[in-house]
């Protein structure tokens, strides 16, 4: 159990959040770069002393300013897996992971010994003489993973543990990352910036923006009610901001104004609309849809069997089609359309 | 692979050729002369005199000496300019600087007031023991330290700002102590600086001669060192021996410093 509120300066950065994760959880903390995550991490790991808060792991309290309570981060029961992994360049892999227990007091063989063993549980048995700069960024990563928990910590704190790898062996090593967690019964708290890191590998997310908690909750709950741009951006569906025209009724900035299904909860509401729910058409339909409205195609961006079209207009969103789709409508920047989306897409909430 | 890298090979300057060629001409014409004034003939007989080998094992006795002083001190100093904030720091650098910059006579005089018969720190020390250091072997180590060791420090120190400090932090993490952290992290990573300045630390007190001649004076067998005694021969007349002398410190020097020179000090 880990439970933490950390309130710092550093820079320009105002760090003020709190943080908490149960044992067997994986907490992610999502945000773009500069937003505090790295910060946060080295303030529990010890590596910054917090101004004001208080970190506290199974009872334990690691700091406390105002009880004038600092645990150094060699007595913390912390494990910490750094971005680019970090492994001492000198020594072998089985001397990596063997470093902590030999730092704890334990003998050589007996250390060597049990380094062996998370070696081979993490199946790298056959890497134990090689040096770091001889591995792969999967090997390096979970010499890494076994290097933190070969101490027993009691938190294991993941930063950045994918970024270092490139995009090829990304997915097949998050997956694995995933089982190798689940291994660990202690609470694990995940930096990343990367949404599906969090959505793959994290039972909660907790969404940091310029120092503060701008969102958090289980996966799914964020991805389905993004409270911000960012937050939307990230999981990838649009926001618009707007006032209560009528029951039903949501007038946006522009003056264009969408029917929702149902009542609106208070007066200023978002109004979350995934891509996929947004519908393109060459001319003006009839039929269902009880939002349409003229639409210039701003940008067409094609990833694999998806393409996100970006539309301009009294109602700024992303649509997102099939390319069987784009080529049957001819969309290009400057494509005049129509767009639809049927009011119980729209999801709307108060901000 | 190696003719396609050719052709893609930058093409040089021409202006810079024929100063590039001046510059290695010049330092390297005088060492020839002195090959071409080498009376090659008696050459066993000169380097196997007395002066000559006592001389030759003093300088390397005295400037590996100064070596290990420089590490022993030179490295927790490095490691606090390098780490630790405190008040003067710029100040303290500043100072350890010094001896790199002076006269290494002025270096030699300031050890005498320091250490001499009289000195500030020497007076008492001879008074309660009887020890002395000005012309002793011991003198001539503490002369080669005190000019060499900063060289040691500027390019530890260098190291240490250079390395990756997060290794430390994820040492720390695992439950290093401090000092485990600086025995098997710090110093590892930093060791190619180390090398580096203890080289240039080693070279630096090889050559030493004007503080060694101040401080330590000019004894045959007790504070006569290679720089020293070639200075003596020339001053004697005996041009033989000095070449002799000199020839040696050549070879000696080529030998640590070629191998180095690729390997450790990042040319």
């Amino acid at each position: 159990m880990f439970a933490a509120r950390i309130e710092l300066r550093i820079g320009s950065l105002d760090i003020d959040v709190a943080v908490d994760a149960a044992d067997g959880e994986t907490v992610a903390l999502l945000g773009p770069n500069g937003a505090g995550k790295t910060t946060i991490l080295r303030a529990i790991a010890g590596l910054l002393a917090i101004e004001r808060g208080r970190i506290e792991v199974d009872g334990l309290v690691l700091d406390d300013p105002a009880a004038g309570v600092f645990v150094p981060t060699a007595d913390r029961p912390i494990g910490l897996v750094f971005q680019d992994y970090l492994l001492f360049p000198r020594m072998s892999a089985l001397d990596n992971v063997a470093f902590g227990l030999r730092a704890r007091g334990m003998d050589k063989p007996a250390a060597r010994a049990a380094a062996a063993g998370w070696l081979e549980r993490f199946g790298l048995t056959g890497h134990a003489a090689s040096r770091p700069r001889a591995l792969s960024g999967g090997q390096s990563q979970r010499v890494a993973l076994a290097r933190a928990l070969a101490t027993s910590p009691r938190l294991l704190l993941l930063d950045e543990p994918l970024a270092a790898l490139d995009a090829g062996t990304r997915v097949q090593v998050r997956t694995s990352l995933r089982r190798y967690l689940a291994t660990f019964g202690g609470a694990r708290i995940l930096v990343t910036h990367d949404p599906v890191d969090a959505m793959v590998l994290a039972d909660r997310v907790i969404v940091v923006e310029d120092g503060r908690v701008i969102q958090a909750g289980t996966v799914t709950d964020v991805a389905r009610h993004p409270r911000s741009r960012y937050v939307a951006d990230l999981v990838g569906v649009n926001l618009l901001h707007g006032t209560r025209a009528e029951p039903y009724l949501v007038r946006l900035a522009s003056g264009a104004e969408l029917v929702v299904a149902d009542p609106l909860p208070g007066d200023e509401v978002v109004v979350a609309v995934r891509p996929q729910a947004v519908a393109v058409y060459r001319d003006r339909p009839d039929g269902s849809p009880r939002n349409v409205w003229p639409a210039t195609v701003a940008d067409v961006e094609v990833d694999r069997d998806r393409v996100r079209v970006q539309l301009e207009g009294p109602v700024p969103v992303v649509a997102e089609v099939t390319p069987g789709a784009l080529a049957e409508l001819e969309l290009a920047p400057g494509t005049r359309v129509w767009a639809a989306v049927k009011a119980v897409e729209l999801s709307v909430y108060t901000q | 692979m190696t003719r396609a890298a050719d052709r893609a090979k930058a093409r040089p300057p021409w202006a810079l050729i024929p100063l590039a060629v001046l510059a290695a001409a010049f330092l390297v014409v005088p060492f020839l002369a002195l090959l071409q004034r080498t009376p090659w003939t008696g050459l066993g007989d000169l380097i196997g005199r007395p002066v000559v080998v006592d001389a030759l094992r003093l300088s390397l006795l005295s400037s590996l000496a100064a070596t290990g002083a420089a590490l022993v001190l030179g490295i927790p100093l490095a490691w606090l300019l390098a780490r630790q904030r405190f008040p003067g720091r710029s100040v303290v650098r500043a100072m350890v600087l010094l001896p790199m910059v002076l006269p290494p006579v002025v270096g030699g005089a300031a050890l005498l007031f320091a250490f001499g018969r009289r000195g500030l720190l020497g007076e008492p020390v001879y008074d309660q023991t009887g020890l002395l250091l000005p012309f002793s072997t011991a003198g001539v180590i503490v002369a080669n330290t005190f000019v060499a060791m900063p060289f040691l420090i500027i390019t530890v120190e260098a190291g240490l700002r250079s390395m990756d400090r997060r290794y430390e932090d994820a040492a720390a993490t695992l439950g290093a102590s401090a000092w485990t952290v600086f025995r098997r992290i710090t110093v590892p990573m930093v060791a190619p600086s180390i090398v580096a300045g203890a080289v240039l630390c080693w070279a630096r007190a090889l050559g030493e001669f004007g503080a060694t001649v101040t401080f330590a004076g000019n004894l045959q067998g007790r504070t006569q060192t290679m720089p020293l005694a070639v200075f003596l021969a020339l001053e004697s007349g005996d041009r033989q021996a000095a070449i002799a002398l000199s020839l040696l410190l050549i070879v000696v020097s080529l030998a640590v410093m070629v191998p180095m020179r690729d390997r450790w000090l990042g040319v």
